[in-house]
């Protein structure tokens, strides 16, 4: 009896000897960053901490790696960021966060250089990405920092019924916006019998609304192509921020502010997408990210009632020979259509991840793989037909493959004219590039976005707010070398001369 | 063999620790205290001159990483004469009549105080000094305010700050005695009350605040209905600056009534009853009881809860961040908000500058009402 147990015994060790070895080859070969923890810092969300924080227990199955996803408000995220890299905490091995912002902490070593992983990379499928993330938001002076993971233009959305209803065509003019703005405001737009608004924006303080002016601003601020710029006069890196112009957006500016929701100046993006998507707002002004969520049957009243237009244009601009507005002509505006100039603005860059240059190298490593199989399409094509995700199209593929779009809920008509937009966004040879010099973000998050708030609370004058923005500008460019801020916006624009 | 010591033994082994003690005891206080000595070195003398520093600096960027360059007093400057002056100090319009009714009011009585103490038995040369330089600050402070409140101006973060603090205390200070003698009176369900009183000193600051943003929405919300009823859902109150305004001082006085209502609960339970009960046989009635008897001996502990309360009141910043992001424009942006929202953008120099004219104002409030009550309280005494 005892020898049976005792030969059991051995058999059962050897069973598990066996059982063990075979674990271990598995974890070595299918699992190459097990034991490794990548902690990447991203903002609050719920937009882009989502996706990131779904499908990193997917990643820890597929590679063994632990990601860790830490969110900060928007508005923190860049100090955060730069804090922990300055003082050599080095408590984040990644982030996901505005390209914008490379022009900070690209020169001064905080970022890895991607280039060469991101070519031997064929699941990244990095040609897949289109041109001008792969070139601007991802590229700073010749070499990749970021991979993209969301693309982002501002547009505008309008409810297609409604105007249907009334015979109006969708706005092709800042003025037109504002007319139809007016027609719908007041009237029950969702019929619950309350009163509802024209048009609905996020013109909150110290939130994302500065983007919304300047998508305004570049109709009439920029006009002869993506290297003319909309932000700096790129001979002197004088702001464009004093001029008749300038006068222009403001004033459209301050009309929307009256026609939307009473407490409109308190509201964020969050505020006036839930609000379009119940059906309480003719017109919007938003990323691609109103499309997808006007989809989703959890949320939204309105599907298959929204349309998706190119940002609104002006048919008078900015001549900057003489300082004035002038009427559109083929060699003041020669990417206008029929007589309308359209500057789309490609708002932020699109949500981009990158690695600390200081992180160990498995975790580089690790968390390289993280970034790329988050943007694969595979995962990616999914994740941009989701609204809550933040993540819009911004792949080849995205636009040219509806099937994840239809599976969505969007119809094809929905998708069509969505990805259209986007689209024509995209291929358009005056779109406006965001600003990525060195601090961008005190000229825009700070010294703009103040500016626009006083002037909405009428603190500001529109002189004196043109005035502020400008000197404020002219401040901080002096404080950082003006040759060097002019080279570097310069570079920005793909300018070489 | 004996191990006791003979006398001479002992003789000898005091006269060498005698003066070996007498040392020790001389530096023994030296000794105890200089942990607490260290910590407070590292945790606040040290981060206070590095952070005075940090104002007399600007951050930049270079290859490799930020270095701090030295700019002497640029970022104070910056805020009292230059680019940021309307947002510091705010911006003045021409004086109406109202101001300058006041002003003189103002001036009258600050002149008024002064003849007085100059004119009176304990006058010195150094508390006249003193006095001379505190009513100078103070009649600028006052300028500043009428200036930019009385005005067709608009007041900066250094005024705004100080509407709150004077606003809310006040408040807050009148609410929590009113409270605290009603809960020491006879009742049914005080003890409940003294609880639920107690209630809104619980909750974050920024749990406060978000309640205050869903009950200031007139669109939606729990208070929508009532807004409904009154025909205010087109009215906003976070779009007007004085509404905005108003809704970060209700919520601070919501929040930190209680803590005056218990220290001051506290006080008025502990006062013997004798006197009360004296002054009733007197024939005093409910008023004089309180003036004459009650109030005086609170007193100490109104003063502390108010000069804790003033220098809280100064550091407001997570209601108006969250309830307003300091908006609109920047109507409801205390000083630390100020100073945060140029930290954010990598103002380092700047935001300490904003930082260190707080803590002048603080001490010069902190001092000068301390010394003002000193005297009252000792007058009293």
């Amino acid at each position: 009896m005892s020898r049976v147990l005792a030969r059991a015994l051995v058999l059962l060790v050897g069973v598990g000897v066996m059982a063990a070895c075979s674990t271990g080859s598995n974890t070595s070969s299918n699992q190459p960053y097990a034991g490794t923890t990548i902690r990447v810092v991203t903002f609050t969300g719920p937009q882009i901490a989502e996706p990131l924080q779904r499908r990193a227990p997917d990643f820890e199955k597929l590679t063994g790696a632990k990601v860790q996803i830490i969110t900060v408000p928007f508005s923190d995220l860049y100090p955060k960021l730069l804090n922990d890299f300055a003082t050599k905490t080095n408590s984040y091995d990644a982030t996901v966060f505005d390209p914008q912002w490379m022009g900070d902490y690209v020169p001064s070593g905080y970022l890895e250089d991607l280039t060469d992983r991101v070519q031997k990379d064929s699941a990244l499928q990095w040609n897949d990405i289109a041109p001008f993330f792969r070139d601007f938001s991802a590229t700073f002076k010749g070499k990749v920092y970021t991979i993209p993971l969301d693309g982002d233009f501002q547009m505008v959305y309008y409810r297609k019924d409604l105007l249907q209803k009334d015979g109006i065509q969708p706005p092709a003019t800042w003025d037109d916006y504002i007319s139809i703005a007016k027609h719908f405001q007041g009237k029950d737009l969702n019929g619950d019998g309350k009163a509802d608004y024209g048009s609905c924006l996020a013109m909150k303080r110290a939130a994302q609304s500065y983007w919304a002016w300047i998508s305004i601003a570049a109709a009439y601020l920029q006009s002869q192509g993506t290297k003319q710029g909309t932000f700096f006069n790129t001979d002197t890196m004088q702001p464009l921020t004093n001029n008749p112009g300038a006068a222009a957006a403001l004033d459209v500016y301050k009309q929307l502010s009256k026609i939307g929701p009473p407490d409109q100046l308190n509201n964020d993006v969050g505020d006036s997408r839930g609000l379009f998507v119940t059906g309480r707002c003719a017109l919007s002004l938003d990323w691609g990210d109103i499309g997808p969520l006007a989809v989703d049957k959890t949320q939204s009243t309105v599907q298959d009632k929204v349309g998706a237009i190119i940002l609104p244009g002006s048919k008078r601009v900015l001549d900057r020979s003489t300082n004035q507005l002038a009427d559109c002509n083929s060699t003041l505006c020669p990417y206008a259509t029929n007589g309308v100039n359209h500057s789309p603005f490609a708002a932020f860059g699109g949500w981009s991840g990158a690695i600390n240059a200081a992180a160990k190298p498995t975790v580089k490593d690790a968390a390289f793989a993280f970034l790329s199989y988050m943007s694969q399409p595979a995962q990616s094509s999914l994740d941009v037909t989701i609204g809550k995700t933040g993540f819009n199209p911004y792949r080849t593929s995205h636009f040219n493959n509806q099937g994840p779009w239809l599976a969505s809920g969007m119809s094809a008509s929905a998708a069509a004219d969505y990805l259209g937009a986007i689209q024509a966004s995209l291929q358009s040879p005056n779109m406006v590039l965001d600003l990525r010099i060195p601090q961008s973000a005190f000229y825009e998050q700070t010294a703009l976005d103040q500016a626009l708030a006083q002037y909405l609370a009428g603190e500001l004058t529109l002189n004196q707010t043109m005035a502020q923005i400008t000197s404020q500008w002219n401040q901080k460019t002096d404080e950082v070398g003006r040759q060097a801020q002019l080279a570097a916006y310069k570079s920005s624009l793909s300018i070489t001369k | 063999m004996s191990t006791r010591a003979s006398p001479r033994m002992l003789s000898t082994a005091a006269s060498w620790w005698r003066p070996v003690a007498a040392r020790l005891d001389r530096v023994a206080g030296g000794v105890f205290i200089l942990p607490a000595v260290a910590v407070i070195l590292a945790f606040s003398i040290f981060p206070l001159l590095t952070s005075l520093y940090v104002s007399l600096s600007r951050l930049g960027f270079s290859e490799g990483g930020v270095e701090l360059k030295f700019v002497g007093f640029d970022n104070y400057a910056k805020l009292l004469f230059g680019i940021d002056r309307p947002h510091f100090l705010g911006v003045n319009g021409p004086l109406t009549p109202t101001g300058i009714a006041v002003l003189v009011a103002i001036y009258g009585l600050f002149a008024f105080l002064l003849y007085r103490y100059a004119r009176g038995p304990n006058r010195t040369v150094g508390g006249l000094a003193g006095r001379l330089v505190a009513t100078g600050i103070a009649g600028a402070l006052v300028w500043l305010i009428v200036n930019t409140i009385l005005t067709s101006g608009r007041p900066g973060t250094l005024v705004v700050t100080i509407v709150y603090v004077a606003v809310d205390v006040a408040i807050q200070y009148l609410l929590g005695l009113g409270l605290a003698l009603l809960v020491v009176q006879h009742l049914p369900g005080r003890r409940f009350f003294r609880v639920v009183f107690l209630l809104p000193m619980m909750i974050t600051p920024v749990g406060v605040a978000y309640l205050f943003r869903m009950l200031t929405d007139t669109s939606k919300g729990p208070l929508y209905p009532m807004w409904v009823h009154l025909g205010l859902t087109d009215v906003s109150w976070v779009t007007n600056p004085w509404g905005a305004r108003l809704a970060v001082m209700v919520g601070d006085v919501w929040q930190w009534t209680p803590f005056i209502f218990i220290v001051l609960l506290a006080a008025i339970e502990t006062l013997p009853q004798e006197l009360v009960e004296a002054a009733v046989v007197d024939g005093a009635n409910r008023w004089q009881v309180f003036w004459r008897i009650t109030f005086p001996q609170i007193l100490p502990a109104t003063i502390t809860v108010v000069l804790i309360r003033i220098i809280e009141g100064f550091k407001i910043v997570d209601l108006p961040n969250v309830l307003t992001n300091g908006g609109p424009g920047t109507a409801t942006e205390s000083l630390t908000l100020h100073a945060y929202t140029i930290w954010r953008a990598l103002d380092i120099g700047g935001s300490a500058a904003v930082a260190y004219m707080l803590l002048i104002v603080v001490t010069f409030v902190g001092i000068s009402y301390v010394s003002l009550f000193r005297r009252r309280e000792t007058a009293t005494a």
